[in-house]
């Protein structure tokens, strides 16, 4: 579904990304792990386009790195970012609203408001409250919704459990496993080991701007080297 | 009194005509981040199209074809000009204006002249609306307050109930993102450009023949617009409202103040030598700070103005 090659990313001068190369089929949930400052965070962004970049970007066989983020984004592509990037002083129904893409057909049911408050009532609650007044989990889980709205085909999630209360670290993983079962495809940049083993089928691995690893959940677990080398602090 | 009464007026109308110039801005400085240095030539080409227009087609034309016409230039500026410049980074951009802003300030004179061009005030609004005290009020002064009145609720409307409208306030804050949600923010950024501009030339349109139409015009307010948008908080329309309400009038009440400040702090028991150099100096004198000292003033108490929605 989402076929990466030799993407290089830079800010400014400094690269960051060389030669990442990815793939993501049809309905899989695949995570991308690393340590802080491996570019986990950058190729996500890059392949949204919000960063300075060259390679090739494929998403069901068609080309889509020439285009600008609002584009990638109608052409299938839900991106929820690590600072969240909720829009403050909205209201929470705004800022499920704008999630909307109008003028694209969703493919099934589309994902609605009342779905977001259904699969999270606390939202329906504060619907009319300014966004910027909920938790730090309500907001991640709004962000998640949000993007959700413009029935992306495939997402990609930047650290939705960061700094959240272990309560909260459950809801986000329950609603990304909803969401694979809903059938969109999940790209997951997560930093906690066990979540993103328990619902990744595949794994990539990063360090130093490449891709260090990639293989199936199992042998990830069966490779103490990787772990060791790229990952434990 | 009634001249008290006459003097609040014209502050008012001096305000909403502020209004009208930084609420555009307002919006182009908050969701864009360009210091548009050359927003208030676009006030300026606002009168000198109305005033051509007028010539031939008469006032009414004017006040529709020549906001549109400024438009038009506006988005052809952002399309064509600013989005090139913009991947060079602020600097480049805020030069750019700059830059626009003299090239119209040195076209006009060449098209129209240095003087003033006399563009009047349509027959239809020019009799007195009341008379106080034997001072009479012009009707086209009122009109002018209806109209600005009218884009401020016409705006605040379309921001708080149009998608567009949402779309923009979320870009005030989160351009990027609102992109990656798969919203045409560059499209957005021309069209408010674009509008912005027009309201500016709207603004020229009727402030040009209620005052005068000269090369000079965009110069004497450009400085004090960015002061209201500061003041204001970036991306705030009734932050604008308040903005220029308040230093429109502030601005209008201390240029009647003529009485020099020796002898007004000696009414309130503060010693200053009369006679001296700053005893001498009135308030009237000061006007011309007056909005600048107000807008140190609200930046020291609230650093993001009085509405702003972003601090940087």
């Amino acid at each position: 579904m989402l076929t990466v090659r030799d993407l290089d990313a830079w800010y400014g001068k400094s690269q960051v990304l060389r030669g990442v190369a990815l793939t993501i089929g049809e309905g899989e949930i695949v995570a991308l792990l690393g340590r802080n400052g491996a570019g986990r965070s950058t190729t996500l962004k890059a392949i949204m386009g919000g960063v300075q970049r060259t390679g090739s970007i494929r998403l069901n066989g068609q080309e889509i790195s020439h285009l600008a983020p609002h584009a990638i984004a109608r052409a299938g592509l839900g991106y929820v970012p690590e600072d969240r990037a909720i829009f403050p002083d909205l209201t929470v129904a705004e800022n499920l609203i704008l999630g909307e893409k109008r003028g694209v057909a969703a493919r099934g049911a589309p994902f609605a408001l009342a779905d977001a408050y259904a699969l999270f009532p606390r939202l329906g609650e504060r619907a009319s409250a300014p966004a910027g007044a909920l938790s730090g989990g309500e907001q991640q889980m709004l962000t998640i919704c949000r993007t959700l709205m413009g029935n992306p085909r495939l997402i990609m999630v930047d650290e939705p459990t960061e700094g959240l209360a272990p309560m909260m670290v459950e809801r986000v993983r329950d609603l990304l496993a909803e969401v694979a079962r809903r059938g969109v495809t999940i790209l997951l940049v997560e930093q906690k080991l066990a979540i993103a083993l328990e619902l990744a089928e595949r794994l990539y691995v990063m360090g130093h701007g490449s891709i260090v690893f990639e293989g199936t959940a199992a042998e990830f677990s069966a490779n103490a080297k990787i772990r060791h080398e790229w990952l434990e602090v | 009194m009634q001249e008290a009464l006459f003097v609040l007026l014209n502050g008012l109308v001096y305000g909403l005509l502020l209004f009208m110039l930084s609420s555009g801005l307002t919006l182009i400085v908050g969701m864009m981040g360009v210091l548009n240095f050359a927003h208030a030539s676009f006030y300026m080409l606002g009168a000198y199209f109305a005033y051509t227009i007028s010539v031939g087609l008469g006032f009414w034309p004017a006040l529709i074809a020549a906001p549109l016409l400024v438009g038009v230039l506006g988005v052809a500026v952002e399309r064509y000009g600013l989005r090139a410049v913009h991947r060079h980074g602020k600097l480049a951009e805020l030069l750019f204006t700059v830059g626009l802003a003299f090239i119209i300030g040195e076209i006009v004179p060449l098209i129209w002249g240095r003087s003033a061009v006399p563009y009047r005030v349509p027959a239809l609004l020019d009799f007195p609306a009341f008379t106080l005290g034997g001072i009479q009020y012009q009707a086209y002064r009122l009109f002018m307050m209806a109209v600005s009145v009218a884009i401020f609720a016409g705006l605040y409307a379309a921001l708080a109930r149009t998608r567009l409208g949402l779309v923009i306030r979320a870009a005030l804050t989160h351009p990027d993102m609102v992109a990656m949600l798969g919203h045409d923010v560059p499209r957005v950024f021309t069209l408010v450009f674009g509008a912005g501009c027009a309201l500016a030339g709207l603004a020229g349109v009727i402030g040009g023949n209620a005052f005068t139409t000269t090369p000079g015009m965009a110069e004497a307010l450009g400085a004090i617009v960015f002061a209201v948008v500061i003041m204001g908080g970036l991306g705030s329309i009734p932050g604008a409202l308040i903005a220029s309400l308040a230093i429109g009038l502030i601005q209008t009440v201390s240029i009647t103040l003529d009485m020099p400040l020796g002898a007004m702090l000696g009414h309130i028991g503060l010693p200053l030598d009369p006679h001296g150099a700053l005893g001498q100096i009135t308030i009237a004198h000061a006007a011309p700070a007056v909005p600048y000292l107000m807008l140190v003033l609200v930046l020291a108490l609230h650093p993001r103005g009085l509405m702003g929605a972003r601090a940087d």
